[in-house]
């Protein structure tokens, strides 16, 4: 009875009795959610247009944000005195950086293993992660970095104010990367949607031999979603980063955009942000009001669970293609 | 010239059925199989400890993953748990039957390990592909709190981890500090490559046409009678038990204790880079593959102290992560069916040898 | 036909690889092989350590020419703080008669423990690893002074204690617990348990799964909503500085807040900037570079461009660290050299050296380290650990600063316990070895 009290009942009195503290844990909730639709997003944008999953997402975050204090700190040295400048400059240079990134993708990786089965080309960036690790601890080490965060004259501190009988407080950090990621969450899914590049990407998603056969060109769709999704690493980096530091332990994160992808469907961009806020809300939740019942650290299967339980139901994810079979 | 099979009748069905049914390569298996076991007669433990033990186990684990990923196309992430249900069960029972020979339990383990895939198997039926993925990743996961959070797992150690006691086969301590390399070897050896036998006669027979028939396309596996929630199930048991057997020998053979995070994400992702760059549907590859992703780096490290440079060993670190990352790459653009492809087209030509047609 | 050659040139590399997996040491030098981790995601912890054992050692060889007129031969092993590779390095090591391995990783100690026997190689868990292998009778070839992970929750509370005028007055508040979800986090629980049972407090325990050390929003948020008195961290790695970072964030006060000495690097902090200010944690070694054999370092490593160590991260409190761990290394040596008469002394004379081993106020200051570390005094055969002193340090926004004196443990409720792990890891690992090794009478 105690158990089911406990389960059941006890933590929406909990919610009830200090709603400020329930707002405080729905804002982190809504925050980490729009963070791992940023990772997710970069994910979609690859999977629909070159059907890859592509394994390398989490190091190229790493790899940008360590490129772009690499830069930063080098451009200080030489001379760049104003360290906004020499911030937006880096910024810039980074930007540079991922579009040879992605240019050498393509050449070097994807037209060689055209028309490959999907699970090769996953393989494939299995192989470029590898490469990323190796190649960005030899240029910039592995020792942790801070992100030049006031640099970028990105909002620091908090705000605080009383409200529903507490103390809600807001990082400022927090807000910026939220509306940041709403940003260009709608950026890309206006670009891809409404203009010529967009629907160009939607014909290669269909069918690559179709694409091909009314014009359209694979290889400069490849290297645009590519580089798209390294410029999504790339504030996916300035933004986990900001939120702790930079070092190599941050490619984990892009296992949390697993759930998120499973949830919202591999090809849907509005699917990234919905699993992303439903997984970041919900894991946050069952962290805070029943995780201590087990001991807490549910956090590190949770999501996985609940994308689980949805599947169960909508087998393609809430806003997956459905995927006909015939004989 | 000697690759030839000419002259090499078959003259029954039994014959016509065989695994090796060319002479040549019933040879060629003896000669590798009697190497292999010539290979305890070495005093390099280096070379057994460290390379050869755990290529083995690895192997095993990508021969599980292999039935369940490249013969019934059920992709799964949960390798690395599933290896860990097998260590931690065979601790249990080696720690509350003591007086039972740990072989059997390593052996027993992998039953444990096939319920628990069962049980995470049985989202297969409704869930494809990548999605399916996430199914077994909530295994991987969970599992891995598991290991962690239940106390009872290891015996309430207050390090954490588990501990392989002293256990002997014969008198001879096969487990446990004491137990030598050779003998650990050639234990790994033998369920290896009896397992392995094992697992080319069920891919064969009428189970592994099964499995196979469902993977190419499993509605039209049904429609010719073919149940597909016992078939996928009973590749998930089979696979899991591979694993955890390879886990147990892991544990107890090679590392000789472990921590939870041994059995992580990144293990389950290793095992599955074997198969697809080994060959998805190939027991040889297995072995290739597990032999590049795990025997590759640790040659690498050791190619520039030979050659006179004097390498900082991160260095060394950075530069074998960057040319096994692009060797992947090389190996999937040059042969994308994986190293058993590269094998067959080596035998087909060994055939022609010396004209190239 | 390009493929093919490739092909072939990898397959010659890597014969040429495989060759060298049998060498020899020289057989005049003193082999000591460091297990270091500057690559993997605990990197930031790994790289600091790495660079003071390695200057250390070095400047040992270039300053005196070595140890008692004999070289040291240096090697780095990396292992990413992966148990596999660990293990492997063990194994590439073992044979060339090394004097002690330093793991440098809970995990793959775990592993080498029962290896060390059996291969004659003594290891140096400094301040890490099983604190039941304190236990010298049980534990022959397996040191790790100067203090154990009980030891250090002992001085957390002999702190708090000092600070709240009492540790009764404990009774009925909350104490958080925040750890990495591993045996090293996990460790200090049964103490810490046992403590409140006795003080009267409640522990809250957060606990953080390794990948998502850099989030740990739902775990500072449950600690906002618990309130305790005061927050305790065995955390490694990214998790540090995350965690000091969330702990500012939600308005913790940092001078209630305070690691182990694993989460005291300059880095942990300096990411949570002027907002970490006042965060504590404890060390066991000193800070900064105002020591003659610091200076040395210097001299004759840093300026020659041996060492891999930032410029300004010379110094630091992890740095330190290495060099402390090297310290003892070096004087083990020495002490084995003096112990059996040996020059080039291997694994089983530097067993018998950690074993009587012995660092008073006086040679700290001779070896150019003065004050650095609390003395050794209470190495012996039956306690390799010795239960030693460690200081609280805090953060001041750019540095750290020693804000404690030395405080011992509560040795009288550690040692018990650390008998029990260890009958019982020997009674859970049948047919462990009785102890068969001689015991020196130390100096």
């Amino acid at each position: 009875m105690d158990l089911l009290y406990s389960i059941f009942i006890d933590p929406f009195v909990q919610m009830a009795t200090a709603p400020d503290l329930l707002a405080q844990t729905l804002w982190e909730g809504l925050v980490g959610g729009m963070l791992y639709a940023l990772i997710a997003l970069g994910f979609v944008l690859i999977f629909k247009a070159s059907g890859v999953f592509n394994f390398a997402q989490g190091i190229m975050v790493v790899f940008a944000a360590l490129t772009l204090i690499g830069l930063h700190k080098l451009l200080v040295q030489n001379g760049v005195s104003n360290a906004t400048a020499a911030a937006y400059l880096a910024l810039l240079l980074t930007i540079g950086v991922m579009f040879v990134l992605a240019f050498a993708v393509e050449r070097l990786v994807l037209r060689p293993l055209v028309n490959q089965p999907d699970i090769i080309l996953f393989m494939a960036t299995f192989g470029l992660t590898y490469f990323l690790i190796g190649f960005g601890e030899l240029v910039f080490g592995g020792d942790p970095k801070i992100m030049i965060t006031e640099d970028l004259r990105l909002p620091t501190g908090a705000i605080t104010y009383k409200a529903l009988g507490g103390l809600l407080s807001l990082q400022r950090l927090d807000i910026a990367a939220a509306v940041i990621a709403a940003i260009m969450v709608t950026t890309m899914a206006v670009f891809f949607s409404k203009t010529r590049i967009g629907r160009a990407l939607r014909a290669v998603a269909d069918s690559h031999k179709a694409a091909l056969s009314v014009g359209i060109s694979l290889e400069q769709i490849w290297v645009i979603v590519w580089f798209a999704s390294g410029l999504v690493a790339l504030v996916t980096g300035i933004m986990w980063g900001a939120r702790s530091d930079v070092s190599f332990a941050l490619e984990v994160i892009a296992l949390k955009a697993l759930p998120v992808l499973i949830l919202g469907g591999f090809t849907s961009i509005p699917g990234a942000i919905v699993g992303g806020l439903i997984i970041g809300i919900g894991e946050k939740l069952a962290e805070f009001y029943w995780g201590p019942l087990i001991g807490g650290g549910t956090d590190s299967w949770f999501a996985y669970v609940l994308a689980l339980v949805f599947l169960l139901f909508w087998p393609h994810g809430l806003f997956g293609e459905k995927i006909i079979e015939r004989v | 010239m000697l690759y030839r099979e000419a002259g090499q009748f078959k003259t029954s069905y039994l014959a016509d059925q065989a695994i090796f049914p060319i002479r040549q390569d019933r040879i060629g298996m003896a000669v590798i199989i009697a190497g292999a076991y010539l290979l305890t007669l070495t005093q390099n433990d280096f070379l057994l400890n460290a390379m050869m033990i755990p290529f083995l186990i690895f192997t095993l684990a990508a021969i599980g993953l292999n039935l369940l990923t490249g013969y019934t196309g059920l992709l799964s992430l949960g390798t690395g748990a599933f290896m860990g249900v097998g260590a931690y069960a065979c601790y249990k029972l080696t720690s509350l039957f003591p007086d039972v020979n740990v072989l059997v339990w390593v052996v027993a383990s992998g039953f444990f390990a096939a319920l628990v895939g069962v049980i995470f198997g049985v989202p297969s039926l409704r869930i494809k592909g990548f999605y399916l993925a996430i199914a077994t990743l909530a295994a991987q996961f969970f599992l891995e709190w598991c290991f962690i959070r239940v106390p009872w797992l290891y015996n309430y150690n207050v390090s954490g981890a588990i501990e392989v006691p002293t256990r002997t086969l014969f008198g001879i301590p096969v487990t446990g500090p004491t137990a030598t390399a050779q003998t650990r070897y050639l234990i790994v050896l033998t369920i290896v490559a009896v397992m392995t036998w094992l697992a080319s006669n069920l891919v064969h027979g009428r189970i592994g046409r099964m499995w196979m028939a469902v993977r190419d396309m499993d509605i039209a596996a049904e429609l010719i009678g073919i149940r597909p929630l016992p078939t996928k199930l009973l590749a998930f048991a089979i696979s899991s038990f591979y694993c955890g057997v390879s886990g147990a020998l892991m544990v107890f053979l090679w590392y000789g204790g472990a921590e939870a995070t041994v059995f992580n994400i990144n293990q389950s992702f290793n095992v599955l880079f074997m198969i697809i760059i080994g060959g998805l549907g190939s027991l040889i590859g297995s072995y290739l593959g597990a032999a590049l992703i795990f025997i590759l780096p640790i040659v690498l490290r050791f190619v520039p102290p030979r050659l006179g440079l004097d390498i900082q060993a991160a260095t060394v670190e950075h530069v074998t992560f960057m040319i096994v990352g692009a060797l992947i790459i090389f190996f999937l653009i040059v042969e994308p069916h994986g190293l058993a492809r590269l094998w067959q087209i080596a035998k087909q030509k060994l055939r022609v040898w010396p004209f190239p047609y | 036909m390009d493929v093919k050659r490739l092909i072939w040139r990898g397959a010659i590399a890597a014969a040429l690889g495989l060759a060298p997996l049998v060498t020899t040491a020289r057989a005049q030098d003193i082999y000591v092989p460091l297990l270091t981790y500057r690559t993997g995601p605990f990197a930031n912890s790994g790289i600091p350590i790495a660079n003071g054992m390695h200057d250390y050692l070095i400047m040992l060889n270039e300053r005196d020419g070595g140890i008692g007129g004999v070289k040291l031969n240096i090697e780095e092993c990396e292992t990413g703080y992966d148990t596999k590779k660990g293990v492997e390095c063990w194994e590439a090591v073992k044979g060339k008669n090394p004097a002690v391995v330093n793991p440098y990783s809970t995990g793959i100690t775990l592993q080498l423990i029962p290896k060390a026997a059996v291969d004659k190689v003594p290891i140096l868990s400094m301040a890490y690893g099983l604190s039941a292998s304190a236990v010298g009778e049980k534990f022959p070839w397996i040191f790790n002074p100067p203090a154990t992970y009980w030891d250090g929750l002992s001085i957390v509370f002999k702190y708090i204690g000092e600070k709240e005028g009492g540790l009764e007055k404990l009774k009925g508040k909350t104490i958080g617990f925040i750890f990495l979800e591993s045996g090293y986090g996990r460790e200090p629980l049964p103490l810490l348990h046992q403590f409140a049972k006795e003080y009267g407090f409640t522990v809250k325990e957060y606990s953080v799964a390794a990948k998502e050390m850099q989030d740990q929003s739902g775990q500072w948020l449950a600690v906002r909503r618990d309130r305790p008195a005061w927050m305790i961290m065995w955390g490694w790695g990214a998790m540090n500085p995350t965690a000091v970072k969330r702990a500012s964030e939600n308005g913790y006060p940092m001078d209630r807040f305070i690691g182990i000495w694993w989460s005291g690097s300059d880095d942990d902090a300096r990411a949570g900037g002027q907002a970490a200010k006042g965060y504590l944690s404890l060390n066991i070694n000193g800070l900064g570079t105002d020591y003659p054999a610091l200076q040395d370092i210097k001299k004759y490593v840093v300026d020659k461009g041996k060492s891999q160590v930032e410029k300004d991260k010379f110094g630091e409190a992890f740095y330190n660290r290495g060099v402390y761990n090297s310290v003892i290394v070096a004087e083990a040596i020495r002490n084995a050299q003096k112990v059996t008469g040996k020059k080039v002394v291997i694994g089983e004379d530097v067993r018998r050296g950690l074993e009587s081993l012995r660092i008073s106020e006086a040679q700290w200051k001779e070896l150019g380290l003065p004050g650095f570390a609390s003395p050794i005094t209470n190495l012996s055969c039956a306690d390799h650990n010795g239960h030693h002193a460690a200081y609280v340090q805090q953060w001041d926004g750019t540095k750290w600063v020693k804000v404690s004196d030395w405080i011992t443990p509560m040795k009288d409720k550690v040692r018990p316990l650390l008998e029990e792990a260890a009958d019982d890891y020997v009674k859970k690992n049948t047919g462990w070895p009785k102890r068969s090794e001689a015991c020196d009478k130390s100096t």
